[in-house]
């Protein structure tokens, strides 16, 4: 290595190349393909406010290294919370044991790609004064409390890390990064005498503490919890079936994340056990529909400067002109797919297998007017905020909840509706997309994706587009509710 | 193939209450008027066989520890996997710098002395023939598993594989009263996530599984591989269903979700804040007078058993709903403060933050007909073995989830149905739980029984 850079491990726990060198020969001595170490310590703060009092605050560390012994499609992979030579050594030789062949040759030198800087804090918000974070949680509850009288209950939390990793592999690779992450959440509850409901908001990023002074402040993510939560005091039961749907931008792209995105992460594929498997060159959208996966997006959360096996990230077309282009793929899955490395190899921490994983999934701007969008639109609903989803990868099939929505009638928005979870099937849903907006917009960056137990940050986003057909799972009675003529 | 493990033994058990005892009284020493702290170990292994070849094997030990420290009313917590002595000084040091920015909160605190102490006697939570089995016989576990799911019928195609998991944790919890307590769990477990394929090429995947804290309890790799398979085969040719208001059937394992809700519902931190829907309903009916949910945190050998809670306090069985009306909240010390009522032993202690409040044993109790008996009464239905997403509102109750199942026709399970939802609000869902099966079974520490409800909006075509 010929790097001048700050290497954490090799500072603060007086590893060596010679010790690098020395695992993985203690991992590939039964034979195997490639083996990797990665390790990383990872400090982190969280603070609550509830009831306009500082309720719960800590602070923790957790450091670790994962070794991993790939031999054909067999994965081995242990982990020690403890860095000593003996315990990475022991760890390395029980990994080695999923192989069964003769030692491989020494690794030898490793090779540093040149760094980037996607998130270049002065300050990591962990290392930022205290009393700061307790500043914007206390703006926060005034904020909330100040909207409307109806708003009862706030609970404002915010939660930082910043994760130092390095990944060595016995191809040579080489890489470290110092990732921070941030965000705060504002949740409300709006009490009438005969009604409750409740609304949350939040926002952050791979960003220093200040970007909650400047960028988003307490005020605009407490504002907007509790204007969700008086509205939804008057919202109305949403309608069941089949009908027209208007995605507004930002958030709803989790239809993206769920609809599309997990289906094309390569390990589902190269098992043929996604319903998206063997169909790059087909059609899976309409041809207004371009959809990436961009993982090198400046101070976005879902974004990394390398993937957690040591690639650089990047932009990745997934869908261009409703055309399916690539996968999203890790370096087990490009190995045995002969596909391109595409820096999406992801673990949750030093205890997980990478597998590959989204970073910032969105869909292109296109022409239309937003305002065009709705007018279009005789009966449907219009979606603007939604919780969750889930995907069952096999059948295609996956749900997304709205959180706030409308009612769209005559080409006008009208009454708000309560939450509805909508379903559809991942590979013709964005074949029914008639009209994509010239408004995109990436979300505020709150999202975490689950996959196989392990939880990474990611982002989501799309423009306001029209859907020609998607259930819609209301309660309303169509014989009694009025405005579902 | 060999593997190693390395067993935890007594020297470095005596060392975990030790260290906890110590971390305590240096907590007290700095200034703090009451400490708690929590240890953690344990080892883990897992394998998956896909294809009928080894895919993944996982072998690995942990360890961490956490301290909550109090001065006054103010608290604070950090945690750490570093136990060095430099480690636990640092974690000491922060947790009491920490405190100082937190706010006086009346009802902050731990539990009462005189409330603490730990269930006597063996609750059968502990059983090392989980990792007695050689590393092969471990894999070949997994792989028989796949094996019955896939060899039983020529359109079990594919897979996600079989795998066997075993695991072994230890916990200490200590606190300035006096109390230190430990326990050891071991768990294992044995599943097969198969996938169908019809002639069309349409792909349905499902899964089953089996766990016990005793290898000895496990059920057979094959008889869990072909209980996978038949809940994935029901699922091929699946069809769109009709909007609809019928009668709706929970598989049990399903089931367990309307019981979640219930506990999301009476989860003090949620009552105290009125984020409930089941808030201020002590004593009243929410449910239909068949409907008794229990949590039991004493029984021998269950998935939720532990002989003291997150803070110290014994577990004990609560009664939650009793014939349909609501006799208790689930508690930990805070929420019980806040509500002026007795914690009920459900703390959960995570490594960081003031504790949650989580579950023992917890489940429905059964009802007197086959599952097979209440499907027959319906001429027109659904029966859900699946709920996609997170559609539920605690605050309001509102409920809208992603489903599938089977349609239920003249008293039979007919066609496979999918990419519909099912919506209603959980006051009523609870008051509309019209049946109830027989066939109680723990597979976790929520178990419910086949169930019946009205009044469901099933969403479709």
């Amino acid at each position: 290595m010929n790097s001048n850079r700050q290497h954490f491990f090799f500072e603060h726990y007086g590893v060596t190349n010679q010790d690098l060198e020395k695992y993985l020969a203690a991992a590939l001595s039964a034979g195997g393909d490639y083996a990797d170490l990665y390790f990383e310590y990872l400090t982190s703060t969280s603070l609550m406010v509830d009831e306009s009092m500082v309720k719960s605050a800590s602070q923790g560390i957790s450091a670790g290294c994962g070794v991993r012994v790939v031999s054909g499609e067999r994965t081995g992979y242990a982990y020690t919370d403890d860095l000593t030579p003996a315990r990475i050594l022991h760890a390395a030789r029980t990994a080695a044991l999923i192989a069964s062949a003769p030692a491989k040759t020494p690794v030898t030198g490793f090779q540093e790609k040149p760094a980037r800087s996607l998130y270049p804090v002065r300050l990591p918000s962990v290392d930022a004064e205290i009393t700061a974070k307790v500043e914007l949680l206390m703006r926060a509850d005034r904020a909330a409390r100040a909207f409307d009288p109806r708003i009862k209950e706030v609970r404002a939390s915010y939660a930082d890390e910043l994760r130092n990793i390095l990944v060595v592999g016995s191809d040579g690779t080489i890489a470290d990064d110092s990732q921070p992450l941030a965000r705060m959440n504002v949740n409300c509850i709006a009490k009438t005498d005969s009604n409750s409901a409740r609304g949350t908001s939040g926002g952050g990023g791979r960003i220093a503490l200040d970007f909650f002074f400047a960028d988003k402040n307490p005020e605009y993510f407490a504002q907007e919890s509790a204007r969700q939560a008086i509205l939804q005091l008057d919202a109305r039961e949403a309608p069941a079936g089949d009908m027209e749907v208007v995605l507004g931008p930002g958030w709803p792209g989790v239809l993206l994340h769920e609809a599309v995105g997990h289906g094309l992460e390569a390990d589902f594929n190269r098992k043929k056990t996604s319903a998206f498997a063997g169909l790059i060159g087909k059609r899976v959208a309409s041809e207004k529909c371009t959809v990436v996966d961009n993982g090198t997006m400046p101070w976005r959360r879902g974004s990394l400067n390398v993937d957690d096996e040591g690639q650089p990230t990047q932009e990745t077309v997934l869908i261009e002109n409703g055309i399916l282009k690539n996968y999203l793929s890790d370096k087990l899955s490009s190995r045995l797919m002969g596909l391109a490395d595409t820096g999406n190899g992801r673990r949750e921490s030093y205890e997980h297998i990478p597998m590959p994983r989204m970073t910032n999934t969105y869909m292109l701007a296109g022409q239309d007017d937003p305002q065009d969008i709705i007018r279009s639109v005789n009966h449907g609903i219009y979606a603007v905020n939604f919780g969750g989803g889930q995907v069952d990868i096999t059948n295609g099939k996956f749900v997304f909840s709205a959180s706030e929505a409308y009612m769209i009638e005559n080409g006008q928005i009208t009454a708000p509706i309560k939450g509805a979870t909508l379903i559809g099937n991942g590979p013709d849903v964005l074949t029914r997309v008639s009209m994509v907006g010239n408004d995109l917009k990436l979300d505020e960056g709150v999202g975490t994706c689950g996959k196989d137990g392990q939880a990474v940050p990611v982002g989501v986003g799309i423009p306001t587009i029209k859907v020609d057909r998607l259930t819609v799972g209301g309660t309303a009675r169509k014989d009694t509710g009025g405005f579902m003529q | 193939m060999t593997t190693t493990l390395e067993t935890t033994n007594e020297k470095q058990a005596t060392d975990l209450k030790s260290l906890a005892s110590d971390v305590v009284r240096r907590a007290m020493q700095g200034g703090a008027s009451a400490a708690e702290c929590v240890a953690r170990e344990g080892d883990e292994f897992s394998t998956v066989v896909r294809m009928r070849q080894v895919e993944t094997l996982k072998e690995s030990g942990s360890k961490s520890i956490g301290v909550r420290v109090f001065f006054g009313q103010r608290a604070a917590s950090t945690y750490s996997s570093d136990f060095s002595t430099e480690g636990i000084e640092r974690m000491l040091k922060s947790a009491l710098e920490l405190a100082k920015i937190t706010s006086e909160d009346p009802c902050a605190g731990m539990p009462e002395a005189g409330k603490l102490g730990s269930l006597p006697g063996d609750l059968d939570l502990y059983h090392e023939d989980v990792y007695s089995l050689p590393g092969v016989e471990r894999i070949d576990y997994a792989r028989r598993c796949e094996k019955a799911a896939l060899d039983s019928d020529p359109r079990m195609k594919n897979s996600e594989g079989g795998s066997f998991d075993a695991a072994t944790g230890r916990k200490v919890l200590a606190n300035s009263h006096g109390f230190v307590g430990e326990y050891r769990r071991s768990y294992c477990s044995v599943a097969a996530v198969p996938i169908a394929q019809d002639e069309q090429g349409n792909m349905q995947r499902d899964y089953w599984y089996s766990v016990a804290r005793s290898l000895a309890k496990l059920e057979s790799a094959e008889k869990v591989g072909k209980e996978a398979a038949r809940r994935t085969l029901r699922r091929l040719g699946a069809r769109k269903a009709k909007t609809a208001h019928v009668p709706v059937v929970l598989d049990p394992l399903v089931a367990n979700s309307m019981l979640e809700h219930i506990f999301e519902g009476v989860n003090g931190d949620s009552v105290y804040r009125g984020a409930s829907f089941l808030a201020g309903k002590l004593g009243q009916k929410i449910a239909s007078a068949n409907v008794t949910v229990i949590d039991d945190g004493t029984i021998r050998g269950g998935f939720g058993t532990a002989p003291f809670d997150g803070e110290g306090i014994p577990t004990r069985r609560t009664v939650v709903v009793d014939n349909g009306v609501l006799k208790s909240y689930l508690l930990n010390t805070y929420a019980a403060k806040k509500l002026g009522l007795a914690t009920t032993g459900n703390a959960s202690r995570g490594l960081a933050g003031t504790p949650s409040i989580g579950l023992g044993n917890y489940f429905l109790q059964a009802g007197t007909r086959t599952p097979q008996q209440i499907i027959g009464d319906i001429k027109d239905g659904l029966y859900v073995t699946e709920f996609l997403g997170m559609g539920v509102n605690l605050v309001t109750g509102d409920y809208s989830r992603g489903a599938s199942g089977l349609w239920i026709v003249n008293g039979e399970l007919t066609y496979p149905v999918e990419e519909i939802t099912v919506a209603g609000n959980l006051k009523d869902i609870f008051m509309n739980i019209s049946e109830i099966g027989n066939d109680l079974e723990f597979r976790g520490s929520v178990a419910s029984p086949t169930i019946r409800i009205e009044g469901l909006t099933v969403g479709g075509e």
